[in-house]
């Protein structure tokens, strides 16, 4: 028996669809909520203005290109670094590997100002440093707040990347370390051919997630004097005695920031979910575009 | 007479104080074809693991070739080899896994180059010329540059058979190579195998194909409880095996 097929197309079901009361008072009472803020904020004695005016001052350029800077180069000192301490973690010597232990216990127990500080007085322990026969350098015209700022943040960093790298090696299927020891390759060159392409996976999503940190914690290396986006505002704001409208002139551009690497980061972790996930949500551009009715690109 | 390719004497092996070998004795001939029959749990897998040191053996003399495996023995010392005498060993040992084990993120093709590039370093070109020779050999000439991902579990086991022979071992090692395959896909697998053996390469086979284990090994050995209970010419051990514990598991299986 077949079915008849019908000419018109099936009756659409129609049912009141479940009210959501609670939503609508959740919504005024956030606006409400909002508004009076809003209103705190705009009766305060803050001059608004001097925020505008300073917004993009070219010593508050430089110091957004500085922040920019000291993350992109200490986020890169800490993948270095983190991969190093990983791997040594996993090695079978016992040296190598309790150095990798020591290096994430020292550095991820004791707190980033701190550390920022002790690279910046470093002559205090070390007054010269010198590579026997090789280079030396007085500490004091070594360590600038540059290079104090980029050890403090870098090798901080390493030491909790440390551990998203070892979370990836430890994702990898041990089958895969037993197929290429089977093929006779060492175990230096397993890791480097076989277990930490396929670790990236799970290395990258949280690694763009340190990054914005990253952005924000580089404001801790004002105590070695480097001059990035907070420090500037705090030193402008000892001229003009604006101190809250200099802190919003700096909120803002940390949010840019964080706001474009967050899409840069949202667009990372779809790409790495490819395979895990039998279908990706809607990115949130197509969401927009199918609110106002507009048919998504594909 | 001439150096068996595997031998073994009282072989035993602890997994803390479990012991899974209790002292095996065997050898394989070169050219030989032997499988290893038994039920999970037997040790036939761990003793195969042993033969390429995947695994260390606790008691007893393992060697390959007239070799130790993993030690070198200096008068009547035994001195462990390093990482990278055990890495040079068991380059010369292919082996082949349940579960693949390919390397997912390069190609068919860069599976079988990676290790005669990487550890024997051999010229890229040579590599890539030989491993499409053998993905063709094993009926796979048109999915070199196909990622495992892309191919079937007997496809990827018949990958994964290349790249273990890219590196010309003189030993095979298969540990229950069809046993995660759909059943019409072993066949595949096996022709591959057949066709190895009939070459007159060296193997060593973990098996659950009673019709393979019959028609293709020279001899067969069955394995229970960390013993070899019974070895002999296949006919004559699955046709007529003598051990109970044998005549229990035959009839079950067969």
């Amino acid at each position: 028996m077949t079915q008849e097929v019908t000419g018109t197309a099936p009756e659409k079901l129609v049912a009141v669809p479940v009210r959501h009361y609670g939503r609508w008072v959740g919504a005024l009472v956030v606006v409400g909520l909002f508004g009076w803020l809003v209103s705190a904020f705009g009766n305060a004695d803050i001059h608004y203005h001097v925020t505008r005016d300073y917004l993009f001052e070219h010593v508050i350029l430089v110091g957004v290109w500085h922040t920019i800077e000291i993350s992109v180069l200490s986020q890169l000192l800490g993948i270095g670094l983190g991969v190093l301490a990983a791997v040594m973690r996993q090695s079978g010597n016992p040296v190598i590997g309790s150095i990798g232990w020591f290096y994430v216990w020292l550095f991820r127990g004791t707190p980033l100002l701190l550390q920022i500080i002790l690279w910046f007085n470093l002559a205090a322990i070390f007054p010269t440093l010198s590579i026997p026969g090789v280079w030396h350098a007085d500490t004091n015209v070594f360590i600038t707040p540059f290079m104090a700022a980029l050890l403090g943040l870098g090798i901080n960093e390493g030491a909790y990347m440390a551990e998203i790298v070892r979370a990836g090696i430890g994702s990898v299927d041990n089958g895969q370390t037993e197929a290429s020891h089977a093929l006779g390759m060492t175990q230096g060159l397993t890791m480097r051919r076989i277990v930490l392409p396929q670790a990236m996976r799970v290395i990258i999503p949280p690694t763009g997630n340190e990054f914005i940190n990253m952005l924000k914690s580089s404001a801790l290396v004002n105590a070695a004097q480097y001059t990035e986006v907070f420090r500037v505002s705090q030193t402008e704001a000892g001229k003009n005695l604006e101190l809250i409208p200099m802190l919003f002139v700096a909120a803002i551009w940390y949010l840019v920031l964080t706001s474009v690497f967050s899409v840069g980061q949202y667009y990372l972790e779809r790409r790495f979910a490819r395979g895990a996930q039998r279908e990706l949500p809607a990115t949130p551009v197509r969401r927009l575009l199918a609110l106002i009715g507009k048919p998504p690109r594909t | 007479m001439t150096t068996p390719m595997v031998k073994a004497e009282r072989v035993h092996k602890y997994f803390g104080k479990l012991e899974v070998l209790k002292g095996i004795d065997l050898e394989v001939q070169p050219g030989e074809v032997c499988c290893l029959l038994g039920p999970s749990g037997s040790g036939k897998s761990t003793f195969l693991r042993c033969i390429n040191h995947l695994e260390k053996i606790t008691a007893g003399r393992l060697s390959v070739d007239g070799e130790l495996v993993g030690y070198r023995q200096q008068g009547d010392k035994l001195y462990e080899l390093r990482e990278k005498e055990t890495a040079a060993k068991r380059a010369e040992i292919g082996m082949v896994f349940q579960r693949f084990n390919l390397f997912p993120h390069m190609t068919a093709l860069g599976n079988v180059i990676e290790a005669p590039t990487k550890v024997r370093r051999t010229s890229k070109a040579q590599a890539v010329q030989d491993a499409k020779a053998l993905l063709e050999r094993v009926g796979l000439a048109d999915k070199v540059d196909s990622y495992p991902a892309q191919l079937s579990g007997g496809q990827q086991q018949r990958v994964a058979i290349a790249r273990a022979l890219a590196m010309k071992p003189k030993l095979m090692l298969f540990d229950e190579p069809t046993s995660a395959l759909d059943p019409e896909l072993v066949g595949e697998v096996l022709d591959v195998m057949r066709g190895l053996a009939k070459d007159g390469m060296t193997m060593v086979v973990v098996t659950h194909e009673m019709a393979f284990a019959r028609d293709v090994g020279d001899t067969v050995v069955f394995m229970d409880g960390g013993v070899v209970v019974e070895k002999g010419d296949p006919n004559q051990v699955i046709d007529n095996p003598q051990h109970p514990r044998t005549k229990a598991f035959l009839g079950k299986v067969l």
